[in-house]
This record gives structure tokens, C-alpha cells and sequence, in this order.
């Protein structure tokens, strides 16, 4: 083929496994990304919200007058202003309604109530405080608890007297859904027969993706040729080009929206917000291109939230460790709008993996969603689909188990595992897991960590901590999870009815080169460097030579996105079955210019050579240029192809996770000593990308379990929406990350590949949590919840008497 | 801007370049880049002083340039990422170590991360792990862990003291 020898030719192509450096790097460290703010238009005008101040009010009047009269001031939208293009209330991804802007209600703190656009953004600063609103307040409910008590106040007046929901019965006019699944009559057997249960609430507190970069857009109407073109942050570009044609009516041919580099997306940036629809509209009015750019008080009070789920767990065992079933009740915060991203038939999401990694004979769980004067929007930060809610609520409920049967907990999960030969496995709530080996990945795990040894000094400790001669209490936390990615197949996912498929378009040049286009969009992923490795290793083509383009709706296929975990198992799917329809073309090109019969070729590395006579071979660069200039007689030229993905399951990462935890009584300072985790997420396109993912997510995971958290007070005032005091950890308290692996390939993705992105956050919360947990069990505590800052952990301490 | 406020002419040093310009005297000092210089390395990640996406060198100093007006900036010497390469456009040893060492994801925090490391490598040409780790904790970042960050920095240390550089990220 040439003078290389197989080695070289495959380091040259720089595939699947190699830990390829990122191309993206090249600009974003010399300052050349291109982000939304940093993309102007001519005219262009800024846009701006007058918000409310009150959790929960009646808008008794609004004057625009004194804000419309200062110079700069375009316009002011108003809920009335969107009425007569029935744009004042839009339809949310579940099924539920929310007004873009406040219509004679204000239903959370900060909500949006008046659009200002001016010709600079320090005027629609002024002109914000211009803006006239006369509230009067009304009671306000902050407490998912509360809010289904009999005489709660109705939250939701527009939906008094509706009995039935996107998802069935409304069992009180605070209430949203109720979603059963399992089997409960088995289930109540289970508990009735069984040696041993618990019974905990074991809450996940409301929490924030808050990405570095907040949700903006740019809208630009052009009215003679009636286009609207949209950049914007938005993890799903295709599904807001669809939403702003079903809003707008503008013909989806003329919509291009445009999604350039994004900084940070965590589930952040997959809805759609107010501020996309009002500058939207805005730009219609005004024919002028309308920039939004969101303030970080603004991401962090009003554009999504995460978790607040509130979960009675109960667990039956016989008294030698092995579980017999489960039941979970589950109270859900939506806040004020049901609009959490969640695929359409799933109103809580993928909760029912609630059974996690073990194998419960039955389970039950039912979920109510309730509606409170809180901001909406429960997206899955970096999790898939309540994924995140699921694992915290098995490794905590596993954790109490062990405790009171005296177990250790790593023995009664080895236990309890499903077993490698029990794969494809079908849970008792719903779902089909595709492979996995937990005993091998627990028992490597353990044995990097020298478990048994960390148990013995922990012992140690207690007892001289009981003797006082130490104020220093240890945890050891154990987490073992299995995630669900890669929504999905059509025949569960879709979102408002669009069918959760990803795609691929890869076209080769005469020369050799590529371009591919997706409907994934990476916000940090490096999506351009491993999608070019996987067409690297089908298609023989050095990833140098490979472009990859993301996020114009105009040239790439119609895909669903990148978020939970999706774009490897479904994306990266798409992408080596479109690699592979080029390579069954380029099979017979070459067969035609060796002269042989196809069945006489075999790939090897990058071409195919005939069997038994390999100095007889063609490149795929040779075939290449004769695909465009000497394609055999009757074949079409040209060497492209497109593929959309539908996959036939989710996939199932999993993984162990250890954390070693120092606590003062003291102070309530918690230092964690060491963090290991081991990942299993099939297939391993880029090492090296796989372990800043794992890094990246266990970051996160340690803000969450350790402080972090959106809070309200009984009057609706967010308490914590900046910087200042939502806990964004700095280098300086991040603990050190070990990281490590096995392989199980998934057997039905192409490469085998399960995504690994959102699976640190999965597994680092509880092990986090049971860390500090487990540190004040020989105190007599069961269950602590989080977030485990250290003024909570210094009054568990004071209340445990240590 | 708006017209009933009085404007103020600012004079700067932008990467190395003399630049005069009539700003409203609250125009921030990010803006003053961002919009009016067309630098738009420096981002905007939270306006109060907290995320240090905006840091830039300001004489010598690292400041955050959301909470600097354009007028405090007058007759000094701003430095942004836009003007960190060598001049024979070859990458910078932090640019280069970040990239080697995975710095970086969505590349949000970057500019600031880097601006600030080149000024913290100019206080301190040899910190150890823990001075990286606080001399870059006024600079937030959501993707990495820091891990590779700090690795980052030590490489670029290795590589300006003239030691071999470390192996690249795994
Ligand atoms: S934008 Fe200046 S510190 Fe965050
Ligand atoms: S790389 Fe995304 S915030 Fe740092």
C-alpha cells in the first residue's frame, strides 16, 4: 500500500482509543471561539427583562411609559403585547404551559414580566427600573410538602377545576401527575414476608447546572424574504428550530438557527426560555436583529433548575443481606411550570432505574409532581432524565440497609449485584440493561483503594475517637451505579412527539479529505476531535484530515442533540453506520479498479487489499478520487453518505466509586482524602477526553453533595442565586481525582461505545454523601441529608452529642 | 450610549497597541474590550468578581475586568489573550501546556484561566501544586476539575525554566 508498516499507518490515523489532542483547543486558547455574545449584527438591539420581585403576586397594573420615554428605548413587550400572537404562554417539553411573559400573575421570584429592547445594553439596564409594576402579594408556597395539604393555595388558577393532566388525574389542584410503575401487590408480599426493612425520606435537594456561560441568543427577522435566523446556546438546535415553526409559523425551511461554540451546557441550555421566544419577537416587531444575554443572577434564579426530589425509600431484605424488594414514593418540585426536560412518556424521567445495579425480584415506585411558587424547569444536569435522583436514592437506601442488617455495605452490594451472566437484564421497573460485569469492577475497585485496610483504621479511629483522644471522624463512602444513556429509541423517547434518533452526514472529497455534519452539538465534549476518530478507524482517513461541523440546523441532518449522555450511544452511533454505508461503496470501487470480485477484498487499516495477494491494494484516498472520476460503469458517483440512528436500546455505563473523608466535629470541615473512581463506559473512544469528563463530573458531584444548593425562603425570596453564595467549588477545596476503568462493550451500539459524561455526577453524589454518612453512623445517625456543608456537618455532630 | 451622559476619552495600551476611544464613563472595562476593541477572548461568566472569566493583565496585575470601569484603565497596559502567542505566532507555553494536558473543554474559562496563570508565573516562575491550585481560585471553572489545569500550569513552568516537560495528559 505504501512504505508504512500496519503500526505507523495506524498511528497516523489517530482512531478510536488514542488520546488524541483536541482540535478545538487551537482557538479557545487563543481567544478565538466564537461565542453567542461574541457575534454582532449591524442595527443590532438588546433585550432585557423587568422581573418579579415577589414568589407569588397579582399584577394589578404595568406602565411602560416612563421607560418607553427614555432615549434608546425601542420598545417594551408586555404579556398583552404577545396576546394577539398567542405568544404569551408556550407550551413546555412536558406536556405543561408556561407564560413567557407574567399575564396578570406572577408565579416565582424573578419571573419574567416586561421584554425592554434598546439600542444598548446599559439602557435596557435603566430602562428596567423605569418599568412600573404594581403587585399585590399573595400566599406563597415554597414546600412541595405544603403544597398538598387541603387548603394550600391554588397555584395554578389556570388549570382550577382540571382533573386531568398531560399525564393523567390530578389528584388535588396543586398537583401535576402521578406516575406508577412496578408491581405493587408482589411488592407489598415482599415487605410483608421479608426479615428485615427500611424505611427512609432521603431527599435530593434543588441544585443549579449554572454552565460558566449563561442561556443568550441572537435573533435576526429579515422581512423581505421572511427568514429568521437564531444563534443561540442551545444543546438541541434542530428541536428550537421545530419549537420557534410551530410558535411563529414561520415555514421551518426559513428558521436557521445556529448554535456556534457554547461555553458549558449541563441540561442548562436544552429548553427553551422565555428570553429565545421574546427576542424572537422582538426582532419580528422591530425588523432589527435582537440580542439576549442572560445575567448570571438571572441563570441561576430562573432558567432551570435540577433535582428537588423528595424520596421515601424502603427496601426488604432477609436477614443474611440479600434484598427482596423495593418501593419508592417519590414527591417532585416542579416549581411553577411543569417544563422539565424529560422525554414525553416519562413525566418523572428514567426514575424507574431506581433499582440501580442489584437485583430486586420487585419493585414499586410512584411519583407525585406538585407545583410550587419556584422557578421551573427541572432539567437533567448532568444526568439522563432524573437518573442522577435514582442512584442518590438506591446508594443511600443500600447504605441503611447494610447498616442495620451490620453488613458492610461493599458486601451487601457485592450481594446483591446483578450478575454478569444474567445480561441483557430485565429489571422489575421496565428496562432491559445491555451488559455490564459489576463484581469484576467492584473487586478492582476495592482493591486500588486497600479497602479492607481503610475499614480497620477507620475502627481504629472510632474507638479513639470514643476514648477522646481524637476529634477527627472517618468515612468511608462506597457508590457503585449503573447509568441509562442514550436516549433513545424511538419506540420510548421522543420529545413533544419528535423521535429521539441522532445523525450523521460524512462526505469525502476527491482527495481524501472529509467533512461530517451531526445533529449532536458538543459544549465542551470535544465532539470535533473523537466523532474524527471513529471515522478514523472505519474509514482509514486520518483524523487531521476529517472535519467535523455541529450546530447549523442549515447543513446538518436533523438530530435531537447532546445532552444525558446521548452522543456517543446515539451520534457516535450514527456516525460509524454512515462511516460504514461509504465503506461498503468504497468496496466495490475498489474491487472494480483491482479487477477482482468484491469477495476477494479485505480492509486492512486504511484500504482494501485482495486476500492472499496484499501488495495488490487501494487506499481509501485512491478510492476516493476514482469515486468521483472513474466509478465503475453504473455506479453513481461521489462518495458521501448520511445515517439516521434509531438505537434499539439504551446503553448502561457503570461504575465504582470510592471517597475517604476526613471530618473535624469541631468545625464541620470535611477534607476528602481521596476520591477514586472506575468507570465502565464500554468502548473507549479518547482516553484522555474520557478521564477530563470524569474529572469535570466529579467536580460537580462534590459542589452538589457538599454545599451547593438553590434555595428558598417561606416568602419566595431565592436565597443564593450568585456566585457569591452558591457554591461553585474553586481549585482550592476540588479534591484530587483517581481515575480508572474496565471494558464491557455494549453489544448493540456499532462500536460498542456507552457514553461516560454524565456518569461521575451519577456516582459521585452518593458516594460523597455516603462518606459523610457513614463517618457518623458508629454515632448512632442513619440518614443526613444533603448538602453536607460544614455547617451542617458541625450540627449533626452537635446533635449526635460527639 | 446614552446621550445625556458626558463622554470621557480613554487612552490604553492594548496588546501593546496605543488605542484612544470616547466611552460613557461606567462602560465596564470587559465591555470596553468586547465591544468596542472587538477582543472578544475575555468572557463574561458572572459580572460580580466571582468567575474570573474576564481576567485580564492590567500593568502587570491580574484584574477582573467586569468590575474595572474603561476609565480606571486610562494610560495603562492591558494585556489580553488575543495577545499571548509569541510573536512568531507560536503558541505561548501555557496555551501549548493547556492544550497537552486537556485544560480545557468548552474553552469558556480559558482566556481568563491562562491570563491569569501568565501573571501568576510571573510572581512565582516555580509554584508547587498548592500555590497553582490558590493562585488560580479567583478563576471558576466548570468543566475540568482543575486536575489537568494545574498540570497545565506545571508544564508551562517546566517548559519557561527550560526543564523537560512532564508526560502529556492521560
Ligand atoms: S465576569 Fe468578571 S469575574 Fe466573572
Ligand atoms: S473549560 Fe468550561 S468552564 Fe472551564
Amino acid at each position: 500500500m505504501n512504505d508504512m508498516t500496519p503500526a505507523q499507518r495506524e498511528a497516523r490515523l489517530e482512531g478510536v482509543g488514542c488520546k488524541r489532542k483536541r482540535v478545538e483547543d487551537v482557538r479557545f486558547t487563543q481567544g478565538k471561539g466564537n461565542y453567542v455574545d461574541d457575534i454582532k449584527m449591524p442595527d443590532m438591539l438588546h433585550g432585557d427583562f423587568v422581573r418579579s420581585q415577589y414568589g407569588h403576586a397579582k399584577i394589578k397594573s404595568i406602565d411602560t411609559s416612563r421607560a418607553k420615554a427614555l432615549p434608546g428605548v425601542i420598545a417594551v413587550l408586555t404579556a398583552e403585547d404577545l396576546k394577539p400572537l398567542g405568544l404569551h404562554w408556550m407550551p413546555t417539553l412536558a406536556g405543561d404551559v408556561q407564560a413567557v411573559l407574567a399575564d396578570g400573575r406572577v408565579s416565582f421570584q424573578n419571573q419574567e414580566i416586561a421584554f425592554v429592547i434598546a439600542t444598548d445594553r446599559y439602557i435596557t439596564d435603566d430602562a428596567i427600573q423605569l418599568v412600573d409594576v404594581e403587585y399585590e402579594e399573595l400566599p406563597v408556597v415554597v414546600d412541595p410538602f405544603k403544597a398538598m395539604l387541603p387548603d394550600a393555595p391554588v397555584l395554578r388558577p389556570d388549570l382550577e377545576g382540571k382533573m386531568t393532566g398531560a399525564h393523567g388525574p390530578r389528584k388535588h389542584h396543586n398537583h401535576i401527575f402521578e406516575w406508577v410503575i412496578g408491581d405493587k401487590e408482589a411488592t407489598d408480599v415482599a415487605f410483608s414476608k421479608a426479615d428485615v426493612t427500611i424505611k427512609e425520606l432521603i431527599s435530593y435537594h434543588r441544585t443549579h447546572p449554572s454552565p460558566l456561560e449563561t442561556c443568550q441568543c441572537l435573533a435576526s427577522f429579515d422581512k423581505i424574504k421572511g427568514e429568521l435566523t437564531v444563534y443561540g446556546t442551545f444543546q438541541a438546535p434542530h428541536v428550537i428550530r421545530t419549537v420557534a415553526s410551530l410558535l411563529s409559523k414561520i415555514p421551518e425551511h426559513k428558521i436557521h438557527v445556529i448554535a456556534p461554540d457554547i461555553g458549558g451546557g449541563f441540561g442548562n441550555k436544552v429548553g427553551a426560555y422565555a428570553g429565545y421566544i421574546c427576542s424572537i419577537v422582538a426582532s419580528i416587531v422591530t425588523g432589527l436583529p435582537v440580542k439576549w444575554v442572560e445575567d448570571r443572577m438571572e441563570n441561576l434564579s430562573t432558567t432551570s433548575f435540577a433535582r428537588d426530589y423528595h424520596m421515601t425509600t424502603e427496601i426488604a431484605a432477609t436477614k443474611d443481606g440479600k434484598v427482596t424488594g423495593l418501593r419508592v414514593h417519590v414527591l417532585a418540585d416542579h416549581g411553577a411550570f411543569d417544563s422539565c426536560a424529560d422525554p414525553s412518556k416519562w413525566p418523572a424521567g428514567f426514575m424507574n432505574i431506581v433499582t440501580g445495579s442489584y437485583d430486586f425480584p420487585v419493585a414499586h415506585l410512584s411519583v407525585d409532581g406538585v407545583y410550587t411558587n419556584k422557578a421551573p424547569g427541572g432539567v437533567a444536569y448532568r444526568c439522563s432524565f432524573r437518573v442522577t435522583e435514582a442512584a442518590y436514592c438506591i446508594e443511600r437506601g443500600m447504605d441503611i440497609l447494610a447498616q442495620k442488617l451490620g453488613m458492610d455495605p461493599a458486601d451487601l452490594r457485592m450481594k446483591n449485584f446483578i450478575r454478569r451472566e444474567q445480561f441483557p437484564y430485565q429489571s422489575a421497573l421496565g428496562w432491559e440493561y445491555d451488559s455490564g460485569d459489576y463484581h469484576v469492577a467492584m473487586q478492582k475497585a476495592m482493591d486500588a483503594i486497600g479497602y479492607k485496610a481503610l475499614r480497620a483504621e477507620q475502627k481504629a479511629k472510632q474507638e479513639a475517637f470514643k476514648r477522646g483522644e481524637t476529634r477527627e471522624i472517618m468515612g468511608l463512602g462506597v457508590s457503585f451505579f449503573t447509568e441509562i444513556v442514550g436516549a433513545g429509541p424511538s419506540k420510548n423517547c421522543d420529545i413533544l412527539g419528535i423521535a429521539m434518533f441522532d445523525s450523521a452526514e460524512i462526505r469525502i472529497h476527491p482527495t481524501g479529505s472529509i467533512i461530517a455534519r451531526m445533529g449532536s452539538k458538543s459544549q465542551g465534549q470535544g465532539h470535533e476531535t473523537t466523532w474524527a476518530q471513529i471515522i478514523a478507524t472505519e474509514l482509514g482517513i486520518p483524523s487531521d484530515d476529517i472535519m467535523i461541523e455541529e450546530g447549523n440546523t442549515d447543513t446538518a441532518p436533523y438530530g435531537l442533540g447532546t445532552y444525558g449522555s446521548r452522543s456517543t450511544p446515539v451520534a457516535g452511533a450514527a456516525i460509524a453506520m454512515a462511516a460504514r454505508k461509504i465503506k461498503n461503496k468504497a468496496q466495490m470501487i475498489a474491487a472494480h479498479l483491482l479487477e477482482v470480485s468484491e469477495y476477494d477484498l479485505e480492509w486492512d487499516i486504511d484500504g482494501f487489499r485482495v486476500k492472499g495477494n496484499p501488495s495488490r491494494a487501494k487506499t481509501m484516498k485512491e478510492i476516493a478520487w476514482a469515486a468521483y472520476n472513474s466509478p465503475p460503469p453504473g455506479l453513481e458517483p461521489g462518495l458521501e453518505a448520511v445515517n439516521y440512528y434509531d438505537p434499539p436500546n439504551m446503553t448502561y455505563p457503570f461504575g465504582a466509586y470510592f471517597c475517604v473523608m476526613d471530618i473535624d466535629v469541631d468545625t464541620g470541615v470535611a477534607k476528602t482524602r481521596r476520591f477514586y473512581a472506575l468507570d465502565d463506559c464500554g468502548t473507549r473512544i479518547n482516553p484522555m477526553i474520557i478521564e477530563g469528563q470524569v474529572h469535570g463530573g466529579l467536580t460537580e458531584a462534590f459542589a452538589i453533595a457538599m454545599g451547593q444548593e438553590i434555595k428558598y425562603d417561606e416568602m419566595g425570596n431565592v436565597v443564593g442565586a450568585s456566585f457569591m453564595d452558591f457554591f461553585i467549588p474553586t481549585a482550592v477545596e476540588t479534591p484530587k481525582w483517581e481515575t480508572d476503568f474496565t471494558v464491557t462493550p455494549s453489544p448493540h451500539h456499532p462500536i460498542g461505545a456507552k457514553g461516560v459524561g454524565e456518569s461521575p455526577n451519577v456516582g459521585g453524589v452518593p458516594a460523597f454523601s455516603n462518606a459523610v454518612n457513614d463517618a457518623f453512623q458508629f454515632l448512632g445517625s442513619t440518614h443526613i441529608q444533603m448538602p453536607h456543608d460544614a455547617w451542617r456537618i458541625w450540627e449533626t455532630g452537635q446533635k449526635l452529642g460527639a | 450610549m446614552t446621550d445625556t451622559i458626558e463622554q470621557v476619552a480613554v487612552a490604553v495600551t492594548v496588546n501593546g497597541k496605543r488605542v484612544k476611544r470616547f466611552v460613557d464613563p461606567r462602560t465596564l472595562l470587559i465591555h470596553f474590550l468586547r465591544e468596542e476593541m472587538n477582543l472578544t477572548g475575555s468572557h463574561i461568566g458572572c459580572e460580580t468578581s466571582h468567575c474570573g472569566a474576564c481576567t485580564v493583565e492590567m500593568d502587570g496585575l491580574s484584574v477582573k475586568s467586569c468590575t474595572v470601569f474603561a476609565v480606571q484603565a486610562n494610560d495603562t497596559e492591558v494585556n489580553t489573550v488575543e495577545g499571548m502567542a509569541n510573536a512568531d505566532g507560536t503558541l505561548h507555553a501555557l496555551q501549548e501546556g493547556f492544550r497537552q494536558m486537556h485544560g480545557l473543554q468548552c474553552g469558556f474559562c480559558t482566556p481568563g484561566m491562562l491570563m491569569r496563570a501568565k501573571v501568576l508565573l510571573a510572581e512565582n516562575p516555580d509554584p508547587s501544586e498548592d500555590e497553582i491550585r490558590f493562585g488560580i481560585a479567583g478563576n471558576l471553572c466548570r468543566c475540568t476539575g482543575y486536575q489537568n489545569i494545574v498540570k497545565a500550569i506545571q508544564y508551562a513552568a517546566d517548559k519557561l525554566n527550560g526543564r523537560a516537560q512532564k508526560e502529556a495528559a492521560e
